[in-house]
């Protein structure tokens, strides 16, 4: 029996690791400093009047 | 400047790539303060030059490009050596993968941290965030031949980091993985 595991097999492992750390951020919640931020931005420019 | 072209302003949809700009921006920085510092100035950046931007096109590779650009021209300004990597840095590995051959993600992480920046966007973008190597190529402005291969030697990176060679069976089967089973199952046992 050939018992050499196809090339693949390890591909998959590393991309489903790499998809886990990704989605370690992904699903946080994002922090309450970035919509302060896009609010602030927005305010900003109405008050530019740009 | 006419204001009221619509009243959805389209770069409202910015709030929705927030998550995954902050796991890319992770992913380079291997911090997280810095990502979300990262992430902070990109959005910045994003939003004064949002006229560049063309509807339509894809708004998550345009921001990813934006958060690399900043992140590689912030490297350039500060040339110091990343000191404190959210304790992934340069550690040896503890383990061998586990049982069934599985990576530990602790282990996982300390190894892609290891990684040099373009493999490990390169990975973070196609592996993990699913793009295409087209839209990975578009966001880091390389040919796609170059993203695949860097993608490639990412992986082959990888596995050499963990030891688990691609002739490296994963399973307990091989010959070598069986002796040192066998070998530190030895133990008193018998003996006793």
């Amino acid at each position: 029996m050939d018992s050499k595991k196809p090339k693949s097999n390890l591909e998959q492992q590393i991309d489903e690791n790499l998809k886990k750390v990704y989605r370690k951020t992904v699903e946080e919640d994002v922090p309450d400093r970035f919509m302060d931020l896009l609010a602030q931005l927005k305010q900003q420019e109405t008050q530019d009047g740009k | 400047m006419a204001n009221d072209m619509s009243t959805a302003d389209p770069r409202d949809a910015v709030i929705e790539h927030l998550p995954a700009m902050r796991a890319f921006a992770m992913s380079l920085t291997r911090n997280s303060a810095q990502a979300d510092d990262l992430v902070q100035d990109s959005i910045v950046k994003a939003w004064k030059n949002f006229d560049k931007f063309q509807e339509g096109t894809n708004l998550r590779a345009w921001l990813f490009t934006i958060l690399r650009n900043t992140f590689y021209s912030g490297r350039r300004k500060s040339k110091r050596e990343v000191a404190d990597v959210d304790g992934v840095m340069a550690a040896t590995l503890s383990e061998k993968p586990s049982h069934d051959g599985r990576l530990a993600m602790a282990d996982f992480e300390k190894c892609f941290a290891q990684l040099p920046d373009e493999q490990r966007e390169a990975l973070m973008l196609v592996g993990a965030s699913g793009f295409s190597y087209e839209e990975a190529a578009e966001t880091c402005k390389v040919a796609v031949g170059t993203i695949k291969s860097r993608v490639n030697r990412g992986r082959a990176r990888l596995a050499e980091l963990m030891d688990i060679g691609e002739n490296d069976s994963l399973d307990m089967t091989d010959a070598a993985t069986s002796a040192v089973v066998s070998s530190s199952q030895m133990p008193r046992k018998s003996i006793a």
